[in-house]
């Protein structure tokens, strides 16, 4: 059994780059434009990852780890190892991606049925899972951080897939920018780490930190430079901008990249590369994953483009991660991660479901104006689109964090983490007040969402008799997935609906931060156990908060939505445009770099070169002429002549732009060689 | 064996010799002679790389003739692994660039003979050991460039070409007096290896003029490179030249000249005034760190694609630059890191090569939409993804390349560049990482502008990249890509001599003079 993890690994990781080799060579040539050589391709790696899963289970040992590698470069001193590492953690994160990604391959059968570019477009739904799985199974900083790049380059196709679209093109262009500038920071991280500790390998490194080789603010700030990553990828305040446009791509894609194989990136990072943050990186991580979470919830209040509600759902949702692995709490976190896949990439296959049969609806009525995705423009669809109604309604409990769901309890964990460290450090208040607040606004925005959608009557009365269910490629992922929001199958063997304690507990533990000093894992849960009573209250009292507004105001309609907007006033308009942050990055940033940019290259072409530049030329071609005059009746009168008349030459050559005359360039090299049999003879 | 590279040097002069005596008229024979003696040569540089031993780090097959002995002047070449791998990228480059100048129709027999002579000095300067042969090499390579921009270039092409010219002039004036001076004060010899072993300490205690021979010789010369590379601020000929001249010369430019500077740099400054290193370290990945901010800058707000590429390339060398500062972290003073030494020499030579080769594809690519729409204007396109889809896949490789997209072979160079400046220079890096961002920045919106959005209705029977366009770019793409993902074989073959070089600047120098 030594080896067949590392096997099974390589597997899952090449599988999908085949496919996407073989479709972007071939893709039009075969049959169905080679749409199964893809959905094989990842399937096989769905069985592979559930196999490697059942193994894990069996085996049940927390402390399982396998590595394997090879040298990829070797100068002598330096040399990099590639490799992969294989325990518990990646054993999850691999099934979880090839479960989502499955789920989007089939759903995307009928969704992209008929695209222009539909083989390109599953090409790069394999480089994406492979690139995905590079960073799940890497061992070392250079391997994630190529692969890290490559998930970058795979979102920019798919988000760009609509590249007719110039909003499409936009947000793929400012998905990998965004991401860039995060990545700028983690490569600062690393050339800090490796200039320290001399090695790529996580083994090496947390042994080096352990063994204080890098120290105090030096691994501060490069646990800080590796976070600004995570805050690109999973998209952060303030860099959380590319998100929501990503929209721009096939919902899909949205699926993937929001629930398994983008966003997950950051987060899966962190988790990572957890023993290596100090108690301060630490916390700048908690804040700016719990700024992020209620920042985030405050804009999705407001939306009403059903998949701009979704996206900023899942920024907030990655801000509770972020803000879980702040409080050293990272078991909860990647908890919150895969119980955060599943439905999250159910909500937006169900958003899809909605949006293919809108779109379709209106296509039949011949309406291109109206927008397939304004929630304004639904309502009633319960009715019409059965399953896709409570596979979404499942998901939308679980993400509240209603109590029997998934969502529940990893929200939990994370709430009494959050909260077990503010009572442990008072002044970080704000932490858990940014987590339950939150919460509150997820129950209530998102069962905006279900009641605008699908309850009540329909906006648009002529469309609803041409709205119709999904087919089944579309409604299979999304039963399958909404059963997994359900708890059980995260605390098995238990059935305790309101304990986390199961396998993945079991399976998934934390492990004390290396960098001496830290609070060991022991304590971290055993502080977050004392705060868990009180963390579950609180939280099922924000909740029923959070739901109770919205049943009030978007179902039973005894408050209006427009009258509170209005009360509200600029909250409300800040919050509708999602705090201006493009609007004043493009005036503040995008703007004035350009025109940096403009500055320079008139500096450099009107300026430096033209009057500096040909200025030589011309300050020499009047010292020609004078000397030349000076020297007309000189002694040495050949040699001083000849030079001043071939930078004389020259020079009006330059000026007046005509063909240069070699003969004044021989001339120079002789007078050359002359200087040199003077020179000799001294 | 025996004379191998007399045969890659003198290779090109024979078929220049052939196609002076075909008639003017046949010009596909004299096109053919061109791709026969490129390709005659490519397949010595392979043979010899093959043959190379890459664990010795010092010269081999070396050739070595009396020619002026009266001034100790002699032929001797010489290659090993900071040379061989310029000579196989000059060779492939020349081999391509004859196919991509194949649709000349301007005065086919002269500009396939001054070709050939180019590619004669090219190889020569690589390979030459001795500074005088050397020297003549570096100026062989000037003429037939000056006339090839100037007689086949764009509409500025006779500016362009004079001002080239002149630009190079200055600097080959200036390394001239280097070169005298190293003559002069090491005992009358242009042996580059003999000088390796008595400039140091023949150069340790002069003054001229109050100041360190050293650091005057080094300027002197440096400064000659500097032109070539280019480096800020010498670098203002390279836009115009590269916009100006015809597409196979804007390869060989881009490609293989401006590698002649960064060559110069490591083979004579590095090898012949190892001391001076020490004192211009600092100043050389500054300049990198201002090549990298300046030339994305200026690349950014371009709306030439031919230009765009030309000042990316201002860009790409500059991360050359700060690996080639990164070998002092080697001496004692920094620690001693040897890691990042080599991480950071290997990067700058392996960053060379590979800025060769993306360099090339990048402009034959613009040749090939400019033969086309007969502009080079980046918002004068759009849409073109779908009109010429293959087109628009090689272009996408080659500016994600560019743009140093892992996988790829540009980033394994520009981080090694990168982590290896690191542990000396950390501001001057982190200042550095906002090139990572510019690059990007640049080539995405330029590949948005052309290839995305709607189609313009003016290029809707667009024809889509052609076989011959195909069979010169495969070649470059195939490189990029291995290398991007399994470096190794460059690595292994140059490490040997990195060693060497390395250690010559921390043993042999003796600070004494400083």
């Amino acid at each position: 059994m030594n080896n067949i993890f590392i096997n099974y690994s390589l597997f899952i990781l090449f599988l999908p780059l085949v496919a996407f080799v073989v479709l972007i060579f071939t893709g039009k040539r075969l049959p169905r434009q080679g749409d199964w050589v893809a959905v094989s391709a990842v399937l096989f790696t769905l069985v592979l990852s559930s196999a490697m899963f059942v193994a894990m289970l069996l085996d049940y040992n927390p402390d399982f780890s396998q590595q394997s590698g090879f040298t990829w470069m070797d100068l002598g001193a330096f040399k990099i190892e590639f490799g992969i590492l294989v325990d518990n953690i990646t054993i999850i994160m691999l099934l979880v991606v090839a479960l989502i990604s499955s789920c989007s391959h089939i759903f995307s059968l009928k969704y992209m049925e008929g695209d222009i570019r539909y083989s390109r477009y599953y090409a790069y739904l394999g480089l994406f899972t492979f690139s995905m799985n590079g960073i799940v199974l890497a061992n070392n900083l250079i391997s994630m951080y190529m692969s890290w790049e490559l998930v970058g380059l795979s979102s920019y196709l798919l988000i760009a897939h609509w590249f007719e679209k110039d909003s499409a093109a936009d947000a793929g262009k400012k998905a990998f920018l965004t991401n860039r500038v995060g990545d700028i920071g983690f490569f600062i991280g690393i050339m800090l780490i490796y200039s320290s500790i001399g090695s790529f390998l996580f083994s090496d490194v947390f042994a080096g930190v352990a063994a204080g080789k890098i120290t105090g603010i030096t691994l501060t700030l490069a646990g800080i430079g590796i976070f600004l990553g995570a805050m690109g990828k999973s998209s952060q305040f303030p860099l959380h901008i590319w998100l929501p446009d990503a929209m721009e791509g096939p919902t899909p894609v949205s699926a993937l990249m929001h629930a398994a194989t983008m966003v997950a990136a950051g987060v899966y990072m962190t988790i990572r590369l957890f023993p290596l943050f100090t108690p301060d990186a630490l916390l700048v991580i908690a804040y700016v994953g719990g700024f992020t979470a209620i920042f985030a919830a405050s804009i999705a209040i407001t939306q009403n483009d059903i998949k701009k509600v979704l996206a900023y759902s899942t920024v907030s949702q990655l801000g509770y991660m972020i803000l879980a692995v702040g409080t050293g709490v990272y078991t909860a976190a990647f908890f919150h991660l895969v119980t955060h896949a599943m439905f999250k990439a159910n909500l937006f296959y169900g958003s899809g479901s909605v949006i293919h049969a809108m779109h379709h609806a209106l296509h039949e009525k011949h309406d291109h104006e109206t927008d397939p995705q304004d929630m304004r423009n639904m309502g009633g669809l319960k009715a019409k689109m059965p399953i896709t109604y409570w596979s979404m309604l499942v998901s939308t409990l679980a993400i509240a964090g209603v109590p029997l769901f998934s969502g529940f309890l990893s929200k939990d964990a994370i709430l009494a983490g959050t909260l077990a460290f503010a009572q442990h450090q008072p002044e970080h208040f704000l932490l858990p007040v940014f987590g339950f607040g939150a919460a509150a606004m997820t129950a209530f925005y998102m069962f905006r969402l279900i009641f605008m959608t699908f309850h009540g009557e329909h906006q648009m009365p002529e469309l609803i008799n041409d709205i119709h269910e999904s087919p089944k490629e579309m409604t299979g992922p999304l039963v399958l997935l909404a059963s997994l929001s359900v708890f059980v199958f995260y605390t098995l063997p238990n059935f305790n609906p309101i304990s986390d304690h199961g396998w993945f507990t079991d399976l998934v533990v934390p492990r004390t931060a290396v960098v001496p000093g830290s609070m060991t894992a022991h304590e971290i849960a055993d502080y977050a156990h004392h705060a868990h009573g009180l963390a579950m209250s609180l939280s099922i009292a924000v909740i029923v908060l959070g739901i109770a507004l919205s049943v009030l105001i978007y179902f039973k309609k005894v408050f209006s939505a427009e009258t509170w907007a209005s009360k509200l006033g600029f909250l409300y308009d800040w919050s509708l445009n999602k705090f201006y942050f493009d609007e004043n990055y493009n005036r503040f940033l995008y703007q004035p770099f350009l025109n940096l940019s403009k500055k320079v290259a008139w500096l450099d072409w009107e300026i430096y070169d033209r009057y500096f530049i040909n200025g030589f030329a011309w300050v020499i071609e009047w010292y020609s002429r004078v000397t030349g005059k000076f020297d007309y009746d000189g002694i040495d009168q050949g040699l001083v002549d000849g030079i001043g008349r071939i930078v004389g030459a020259t020079g009006h050559n330059l000026r007046k732009i005509q063909t240069g005359r070699l003969q004044n360039y021989l001339l120079y090299v002789v007078a050359g060689i002359i200087v040199m049999i003077i020179v000799q003879a001294f | 064996m025996e004379h191998i590279l007399s045969w890659l040097v003198w290779l090109p002069i024979i078929g220049m010799v052939v196609i002076t005596v075909i008639p003017r008229s046949q010009e596909d024979i004299i096109k053919k002679v061109a791709a026969f003696f490129t390709g005659v040569q490519l397949l010595f540089s392979i043979l010899l790389w093959k043959n190379f031993d890459s664990a010795n780090g010092s010269m081999q097959f070396m050739e070595r003739a009396e020619w002026i002995p009266s001034f100790n002047i002699s032929y001797i070449l010489g290659v090993d692994g900071l040379s061989l791998p310029m000579v196989i990228l000059t060779s492939l480059l020349c081999f391509i660039g004859v196919f991509v100048s194949w649709n000349i129709t301007k005065a086919v027999k002269g500009y396939f003979a001054l070709y050939l002579l180019l590619d004669t000095g090219l190889i020569g300067v690589f390979l030459a050991l001795d500074f005088f042969l050397f020297y003549i090499f570096w100026e062989v390579v000037l003429l037939p460039m000056y006339f090839l921009i100037g007689m086949w270039g764009g509409p500025q092409r006779e500016y362009a070409a004079i001002k080239f010219f002149l630009y190079t002039l200055f600097g080959s004036v200036l390394m001239l007096v280097g070169i005298i001076g190293l003559y002069f004060t090491c005992g009358k010899t242009f042996d580059i290896l003999l000088l390796m072993e008595t400039a140091p300490d023949a150069l340790k205690n002069e003054l001229w003029w109050g100041m360190s021979a050293i650091k005057v010789i080094w300027v002197l010369l440096f400064i000659g490179f500097a032109i070539k590379v280019p480096i800020f601020p010498f670098h203002t000929w390279l836009p115009l030249a590269h916009v100006e001249a015809p597409t196979a010369i804007s390869v060989i430019l881009a490609g293989v000249l401006l590698k002649l500077g960064v060559y110069g740099i490591l083979r004579i400054n590095y090898g012949l005034m190892p001391d001076a290193v020490w004192w211009f370290a600092g100043s050389l990945a500054f300049l990198g760190l201002i090549n990298v901010i300046w030339g994305g800058l200026c690349a950014l707000a371009q709306t030439d694609l031919k230009k765009l590429v030309a000042y990316s390339s201002i860009n790409h060398m500059g991360y050359a630059l700060l690996g080639m500062a990164a070998v002092i972290a080697a001496g004692s003073i920094n620690g001693g890191d040897l890691k990042a030494a080599q991480a950071g020499l290997s990067g700058a030579v392996f960053q060379m090569f590979n800025h060769g080769t993306i360099s090339a594809m990048l402009f034959i690519l613009v040749g090939v939409i400019y033969d086309r729409a007969h502009h080079r204007d980046i918002e004068g396109f759009g849409g073109l993804a779908n009109q010429m889809p293959i087109y628009a896949g090689i272009t996408a490789l080659a500016f994600f390349a560019g743009l140093g997209l892992p996988g790829l072979s540009g980033f394994i160079s520009e981080f090694m560049c990168l982590i290896g400046a690191f542990p000396v220079f950390k501001a001057i890096v982190i200042a550095s990482t906002i090139g990572i961002l510019l690059n990007a920045a640049y080539f995405l919106w330029a590949f948005q502008r052309i290839f995305f959005g709607e189609l313009n209705e003016k290029y809707s029977d667009l024809p889509e990249i052609n076989r011959l366009e195909l069979f010169t770019l495969i070649p470059l793409a195939v490189i990029t890509l291995f290398f991007g993902i399994y470096p190794r074989p460059y690595l292994d073959l140059i490490k040997a001599t990195m060693d060497v070089i390395i250690e010559n600047v921390v043993f042999v120098a003796n600070f004494a003079s400083m």
